[in-house]
């Protein structure tokens, strides 16, 4: 799975104990793909030592401040990696 | 903020530094020789003349849009340990970066980073309610303007390019770079 630039995605709920670059305030939210970052060695991997860690692509994916906050006019874009995200 | 420490990102910081020394992951002398070596070349001078070289020089605006890391190379600022993301001001457009994770930053090319943009007001405001945190460092964009707020989470770092302030035709490359701010390339201020 890999996404395009205007793809939308929905950030994954989970809350796992280990460390993840999921920023709470995102998690359950749909945005849209802006940009395709890079492959990127998958954080919650490494930061666990897992061998060897998984490496995917990470994306910039903007979402919409009424959307996660119920109010406000402003956008917030997140860098988050392929298996924080299912298509929306 | 439960479940988080209180204290100053100084403190938290030398508590661990102290837990790697006790680890025997680091020393003291190797973790200030880490940092004098970071912070040696450090300044936000070096984004400056990007942002003033991107002013006076389309093609250079448009490496710098689209493949930061060329660009700065461009200067003599290589081998970036990030991938950097250049963001343009436009008349229509405010941005403004932030890490609501940590304090992430391209430290490079913007200087060791203020103080404030390691607090958790300012992490966790910025997200929420931008205009207001703008408007406390004394920059008010009408409604007109549409506020994009950039999280730093992954390994790419963000810097701002502001517009070019009106009035500075012929002025030197050397007087546009002393125009431009660490706070302007944050987000925090028009310049």
């Amino acid at each position: 799975m890999s996404y395009h630039a205007g793809a939308r995605v929905r950030v994954r709920t989970g809350d796992p104990d280990h460390h993840t670059r999921v920023p709470r305030y995102v998690r359950g939210h749909t945005g849209e793909v802006l940009a395709v970052l890079g492959r990127w060695t998958l954080p919650d991997d490494s930061a666990r030592g897992l061998q060897p860690p998984r490496v995917e692509a990470c994306y910039a994916v903007r979402f919409s401040a009424s959307d996660l906050w119920g109010s406000g006019d402003h956008t917030v874009t997140v860098d988050l990696w392929e298996s924080y995200l299912d298509r929306a | 903020m439960t479940g988080h420490d209180e204290h100053s990102a100084a403190v938290r910081a030398r508590r661990l530094e102290e837990r790697l020394i006790a680890a025997g992951l680091a020393s003291d002398e190797e973790i200030d020789e880490y940092l004098t070596g970071l912070y040696a070349n450090a300044s936000p001078v070096n984004g400056a003349r990007m942002a003033a070289r991107a002013w006076t020089d389309a093609d250079y605006r448009d490496l710098l849009l689209s493949d930061g890391n060329a660009a700065a190379a461009e200067l003599g600022f290589d081998g970036l340990s990030y991938q950097l993301r250049v963001i343009a001001n436009t008349p229509e457009t405010h941005n403004v970066i932030v890490c609501t994770l940590c304090s992430c930053y391209p430290v490079s090319l913007l200087g060791p980073s203020p103080g404030w943009y390691k607090s958790f007001a300012y992490r966790s405001r910025t997200v929420r309610e931008p205009r207001e945190v703008l408007a406390e460092f004394g920059l008010h964009l009408p409604d007109s303007v549409h506020v994009s707020v950039w999280d730093s989470t992954s390994e790419a770092r963000y810097m701002v390019l502001p517009m070019r302030p009106a009035g500075t035709a012929g002025r030197t490359a050397d007087e546009l770079t002393a125009l431009v701010t660490r706070n302007g390339l944050i987000g925090t201020a028009p310049v």
